[in-house]
């Protein structure tokens, strides 16, 4: 007993005095519990900034997870890189992590931001880049998922921050944090919900045959955009290719989806762009949501199955009295918009990663519908109608 | 090797064996903050073979609970002594979403979910055994939409189990093959029972009563599986006459009030030795997808056949039934000396096809055809007497379903 009481002050000894590593370090196999074991990041002088070989980038249209920010970062280990694809998610090497960073900015008025409640609303026009890290002075961090790919596959690794934004402790069962959001005038309170495992596979296994882990956001299309970092204000693929990170990007020809806000882009690539990253990890002819027959994914060229004059199938009260999940012209009677602005946990979708609206999300698939042309008919009186 | 692991949650009522019961607040719900992580956390960590068990007492969940882990068995100590409550649940579309193979969940009740019940998705070999679904609040259009729910998945067994207050169907097997539904019963449901898009289905022993419609099975088009073969038999069919309160555009809002069995756009389908009794609209309906009351002018995918074929309905117990059925059915009485008789088809028939094999082969039970295609203008009660060339097998199940655990 003696011996083993020593056994064990000698860990907390060794607990005590270890470091966290401040470099980049990859766990083959265990989970640590914090964050901290990765050497991802420092946090000093009220700033968390990655460490070398992470690189920041941004999506072309992101998916919207409650109005939070997202500082997004990738890193491939040294003399390794990731294949292209044009259409899935790029193979990449054992020993990638991709972090994602949930955070929001907080009134200014907030003493401790780390425990503020109180959350506002950014423009993506306001957000801080992420390259070179964030300014914490006015920001909650909530969460900082991980993507690792192990050599059996990705793992998902969700770590919640702590109120001092000091350490972030791995929650694998998920978490709620409640928060009240402000956009002007406006106060709504909410539950900020962190995903448990089983539900960040609920996203990122997108095709049922093989339940294979896969990053969504890592695809050519998404990825295709300028963005800073080394090398400048560049396109983030050619980035990539540039510090080897990624092999086999073609000259030309490469997948581009539109940026949702973009005035200047035609209407139907914004929408079919913001269905796509919110919609297609699901909706897709091999996604959880397959069974719908509901495929929203960018390839997807038919158009009943992207719900144009499609009834629904197990909506329950999710169809909103509505008879089909797009009607051309109407986006007040399709179920499409109708799910997207609900709150109800039993209509809404997305199913999960969703508590507020996004009111722009949503105005932007109405004037899309709005624009659609054709009509579709109910059983008129020439056949029999049970109903 | 069997893993069976304990949740040590209601505090002393594990610890020693002792029977104390856990501490409740005010509305009956055990007290224990960390119960919600710990079963998730079990949830995350389990492997093939393991038996999660959860003990008696009445759960308060916000979040819903997934697996996707294959092999792993979830058991309370009763549908009415071990409830999972979601009343106060603030996110997921489901109380319990499974996506591993070799599912059992047996002995627990499911109470109040925002969404459905108890959905798995995509697998093989699933069973639900004593499982309580229910809305507490009785019927409502708030209510979640599906009770049990298996969706594209290959053997499925439902028994012993309850299902209330569905805002769609209790039991809604879709899109799925080799099913066993049996002695279950469905109660205040807009649909009790639905098979739905599904092939190869034995649903006999439940008792379906209080719905909208007691037993539905549905072919619905623009889904990647379609489906046929299924034998509902020896149920008790009674009384259901609930108003219906599916939402507007469900596939389920079309079923009018007092419904016993519905077949529509289904194939192959038998109703043989049931008791089927006082549905006030009718007893059985057997409809083409023009009835429902979606769009059927534009093209549906060519593979989708919206015509019933081969219905074979044979010894029944019918009793009362079609007194009081929806306005648009009331002309049609007459044909009937006052009221609809136990068979009533929409007559809508595709043209390519000879003979749709509408067979009754039921006593004196006659088959109303009311002329669907031509505004009710010339509704008939129609010959019948025929039978299936060949008679649908037996479902049988990989035998670890149906031992007991």
């Amino acid at each position: 007993m003696t011996r083993f009481l020593a056994f064990l002050f000698g860990l907390l000894l060794v607990a005590a005095c270890s470091r966290a590593p401040d470099v980049v370090t990859f766990h083959a196999e265990d989970n640590p519990e914090n964050l901290a074991d990765w050497g991802l990041f420092t946090i000093s002088d009220g700033r968390i900034t990655p460490h070398a070989g992470m690189v920041t980038y941004e999506l072309a249209t992101p998916l919207f997870s409650d109005y939070a920010q997202k500082w997004r970062t990738v890193f491939v280990p040294k003399g390794a890189s990731a294949t292209y694809d044009p259409v899935n998610a790029f193979a990449f090497p054992v020993g990638t992590i991709v972090t994602k960073t949930f955070y929001y900015t907080v009134p200014t008025s907030a003493a401790e931001p780390g425990t503020s409640a109180e959350v506002v609303k950014m423009t993506p026009a306001t957000y801080q880049t992420g390259v070179g890290g964030l300014d914490l002075a006015h920001v909650r961090l909530i969460e900082t998922r991980l993507l690792v790919r192990r050599a059996k596959g990705w793992v998902a690794l969700p770590y919640v921050w702590n109120a001092d934004q000091t350490e972030a402790t791995l929650q694998r069962a998920g978490a709620a944090v409640p928060l009240t959001f402000i956009d002007g005038s406006k106060r709504t309170d909410f539950v900020y919900t962190v995903p448990n495992a089983n539900q960040c596979a609920g996203c990122h296994v997108t095709d049922h045959r093989t339940r294979a882990f896969e990053p969504i956001g890592l695809k050519a299309r998404h990825l295709n955009r300028t963005f800073p970092g080394p090398g400048g204000e560049i396109n983030q693929l050619r980035r990539l290719a540039a510090l080897h990170y990624l092999t086999g990007l073609p000259d030309a020809g490469v997948p581009q989806d539109a940026a949702w806000q973009d005035a200047a882009a035609p209407l139907d690539a914004r929408a079919r762009a913001y269905l796509d990253i919110n919609c297609a990890h699901c909706h897709s002819a091999t996604g959880p949501a397959r069974v719908s027959g509901l495929w929203l994914d960018r390839q997807n060229a038919d158009p009943r199955a992207l719900g144009v004059c499609k009834p629904p199938v197990a909506a329950g009260k999710g169809a909103g009295d509505r008879a089909f999940d797009i009607v051309p012209g109407d986006a007040h009677g399709s179920i499409l918009p109708f799910r997207m602005a609900s709150t109800d946990p039993g209509a809404m979708m997305p199913e999960t990663g969703r508590s507020l609206t996004h009111a722009e999300g949503v105005a932007l698939i109405d004037r899309w519908i709005d624009t659609l042309k054709g009509e579709c008919r109910l059983a008129g009186t020439a056949e029999l109608a049970m109903r | 090797m069997r893993h069976v692991t304990m949740l040590a949650l209601a505090g002393g009522l594990m610890l020693a064996g002792c029977h104390q019961a856990p501490k409740t607040d005010a509305q009956g719900f055990v007290i224990d903050p960390g119960f919600e992580q710990k079963l998730q956390q079990q949830l995350l960590d389990a492997k093939p073979g393991d038996v999660v068990t959860i003990p008696a007492g009445k759960y308060a969940l916000t979040r819903s609970l997934s697996v996707t882990a294959s092999g792993v068995t979830i058991k309370g100590a009763g549908m009415d002594k071990t409830v999972l409550s979601f009343a106060k649940q603030n996110s997921g579309a489901e109380g319990l979403l499974v996506t591993g193979d070799d599912f059992t969940l047996q002995d627990i009740a499911l109470e109040d979910t925002k969404g459905d019940a108890l959905k798995i998705n995509g697998t093989k070999n699933a069973v639900m055994r004593r499982v309580r679904a229910e809305w507490t609040g009785g019927p409502s259009t708030n209510n979640g939409a599906y009770g049990l729910y298996p969706v594209q998945v290959e053997n499925v067994l439902i028994e012993d189990s309850v299902v209330k207050g569905a805002s769609d169907a209790g039991i809604y097997v879709g899109q799925s093959s080799n099913i066993i539904v049996r002695n279950n019963r469905a109660e205040g449901n807009v649909a009790g029972i639905e098979i739905e898009n599904s092939t190869g289905a034995d649903v006999y022993g439940n008792t379906t009563t209080g719905n909208t419609g007691g037993i539905l099975v549905f072919n619905m088009p623009d889904l990647p599986v379609p489906g046929s073969k299924t034998r509902v038999y020896r149920n008790k069919i009674v009384a259901n006459n609930h108003a219906n309160f599916g939402a507007k555009g469900s596939a389920v809002s079309s079923v009018p009030a007092g419904s016993g069995v519905v077949i529509n756009a289904n194939d192959d389908v038998e109703i043989f030795d049931n008791e089927i009794a006082d549905n006030k609209t009718a007893n059985v309906i057997i409809s083409s997808y023009f009835s429902t009351g979606f769009d059927t002018q534009r093209k549906r995918t060519a593979a989708y056949d919206p015509y019933p074929q081969n219905i074979y309905v044979a010894n029944n117990r019918f009793s009362g039934g079609g007194n009081d059925p929806t306005d648009q059915f009331k002309p049609l009485m007459a044909l009937g000396g006052g009221k609809l008789p136990d068979v009533v088809w929409d007559g809508f028939v595709d043209p390519k096809v000879a003979d749709a094999r509408i067979c009754v082969q039921n006593g004196d039970a006659r088959l109303l055809n009311v002329d669907g295609p031509h505004q009710f203008k010339g509704p008939a009660i129609v010959a019948a007497d025929c039978a299936p060339a060949t008679r649908l097998p037996e479902i049988a199940l990989p035998a670890e379903m149906t031992k007991a655990k």
